[in-house]
């Protein structure tokens, strides 16, 4: 493991800005209770006070890490207060969107590598859809699927629908045009069908490239049902726990629900690098299998 | 060696249509070729040889002239599956072995999974390379992705083989080698060659005759018949015969002014 000792260098200086950041931005409230107690702090005491806070700025690590435990380990998965379940609300919206989204991705891709017509047209329309912001359109998809009789999971879903099929057709349409005019001239001397080109030729030689955009999919498919679960009022999910979070101040909510997004979506992205392992060397096509 | 006519052409012209205005690749190009032969197109870069076999492959349209191929347009020629074109690049599949690439094409033209494999494996056994079958074309050298992809050239029994420069891209040595190898393979299965080149040894080698070509506009400007007995060690290029018919090829390059630059 050579990579061990720069992974925890990198995650001990995070750790320890994180505690200065802590100690710096609690400060004042910790001065402001002492004042008001007419007592004079130490420099350890006023430590000791910005980690322990109740509503902190900026929670420290360990008060994180302790209120994901008691969210987590302690609760019952179907308890309202359990992290486990929220975190459940929000990835079966995450699959079902990405699963939405990256089949429409591969459909517009297919039809524009092999249609002219959808080639000009489409790929203006596709970017477009990526420049507004999400969050101005989220509410109103939730609004108009409502009034059409869908609400809740799928609601969401399709809102990281909307967000995980762009990187998936930008990165098929280049995929399934990268065999070189050779391989394309060779499959016509075999008078090969459409059909027959796309399936033994552009789409192996596009999985690569669908494996790369399926990492940027999946995690951006999470954000946009965090980000579906804001306007709804959702009672549950990620979006829900941080909504309530900021309603009540509670920041170690919001920081725990940050944190179990992460990494649902840390977790979700290396399965995908695992598959994309597995598949690319069974196909002996593995980026590192080239030299022997 | 000859027999019917596989590909007869006639006052065949093609012009490319560029940002630099039209350029004349073939110009009254004039050729049969009979069953069994084994031509050469020799000449420099844009003399059209590669033209010239694209146009037979049905990959271009000729703009001039009348073609046929098996006495059918190129077009019905191809979708007869009448030729195995083999690129001056392997181009092997990366993600098949050996044996899948060879089943490419029999894959396509709908063969059945045991004829797949019983072809495949026959035609891997011509180019040698029975033993690598589950091999991927990164595990093979250069010398033996080309000869896979001849293999696949031939796996579906087309009579016709239409070769680019196949050994182009190898070191000299690979190339003598695979040279003998095509000659013995031709011997053995009788197939009718078109061959593309620019190096002169190769050319009277392998041929029965050679076709010396001239770019500008791309035309022919002599046909050799080789007199070399089809019985051909590698030590025959040093013999009188052979340099002889190498001195006309030169000769005939050099008659089209092709290395004027």
């Amino acid at each position: 493991m050579k990579s061990l000792l720069p992974v925890t260098t990198i995650l001990t200086a995070i750790v320890a800005l994180w505690y200065l950041g802590a100690v710096y931005l609690n400060a004042p409230w910790a001065y402001d209770q002492a004042d008001r107690a007419g007592v004079e702090l130490t420099t350890g005491q006023l430590v000791a006070d910005t980690m322990r806070q109740e509503r902190p700025v900026l929670p420290a690590p360990h008060q994180v890490a302790g209120e994901i435990w008691k969210t987590t380990a302690q609760k019952k998965i179907t308890s309202k207060r359990s992290l486990v379940y929220h975190g459940w609300i929000t990835l079966s919206a995450t699959l079902l969107g990405f699963a939405m989204g990256v089949a429409l991705g591969i459909l517009l891709a297919v039809g524009i590598v092999h249609n002219r017509a959808m080639d000009l047209s489409v790929m203006p329309w596709v970017i477009a859809s990526q420049t507004v912001p999400i969050l101005a359109v989220a509410p109103m998809i939730i609004v108009v699927l409502y009034n059409i009789g869908i609400s809740g999971l799928i609601a969401k879903a399709t809102i990281s629908a909307y967000l995980s099929f762009f990187p998936v057709v930008v990165g098929m349409v280049k995929g399934l045009r990268s065999p070189d005019q050779m391989q394309l001239d060779l499959m016509r001397t075999y008078s090969a069908s459409p059909a027959q080109v796309l399936w033994k030729l552009r789409w192996p030689a596009s999985l690569p490239y669908l494996f790369t955009s399926l990492k940027i999919a999946i995690a951006i498919a999470l954000v946009g049902a965090i980000i579906g679960e804001l306007p709804t009022g959702a009672q549950g999910g990620f979006g829900a726990r941080m909504l309530n979070g900021s309603y009540y101040g509670q920041v170690l909510i919001i920081w725990s629900a940050l944190v179990g997004a992460a990494v649902c979506a840390g977790l979700m992205v290396g399965l995908i690098g695992l598959a994309q392992r597995i598949v690319l060397t069974r196909m002996g096509m593995a980026q590192n299998g080239g030299s022997v | 060696m000859t027999g019917g006519s596989v590909i007869d052409a006639q006052g065949l012209d093609l012009v490319f249509q560029t940002n630099d205005g039209p350029v004349h690749a073939l110009s009254d190009v004039d050729l049969t070729v009979g069953q069994g032969d084994f031509i050469s197109f020799i000449g420099p870069s844009g003399c059209g040889k590669t033209t010239f076999l694209r146009v037979i492959a049905d990959l271009e349209q000729p703009t001039g002239g009348a073609i046929s191929v098996n006495g059918v347009t190129p077009h019905e020629a191809r979708l007869n599956r009448s030729y195995g074109y083999v690129f001056q690049a392997s181009g092997l599949y990366p993600w098949r072995n050996i044996a899948a690439n060879v089943r490419l094409p029999l894959e396509i033209m709908g063969f059945s999974r045991a004829e797949q494999d019983e072809r495949a494996a026959r035609t891997l056994d011509l180019v040698g390379l029975t033993g690598f079958e589950r091999k991927f074309p990164w595990q093979l050298s250069g010398g033996m992705q080309q000869r896979a992809s001849i293999a696949r050239a031939l796996a579906f029994d087309a009579d016709l083989l239409l070769m680019d420069e196949p050994f182009g891209a190898l070191d000299e040595i690979v190339r003598d080698h695979l040279n003998e190898q095509l000659l013995a393979l031709w011997a053995k299965t009788h197939k009718t060659v078109c061959f593309v080149t620019h190096s002169i040894p190769e050319a009277v080698y392998l041929s029965t005759r050679i076709v010396v070509m001239s770019p500008r506009p791309g035309r022919i400007i002599d046909v050799i018949d080789s007199d070399l007995p089809a019985e051909r060690p590698l030590d025959i290029r040093e013999t009188p015969e052979f340099l002889e018919i190498a001195a006309r090829v030169r000769e005939g390059l050099r008659a089209g002014h092709s290395y004027d630059d």
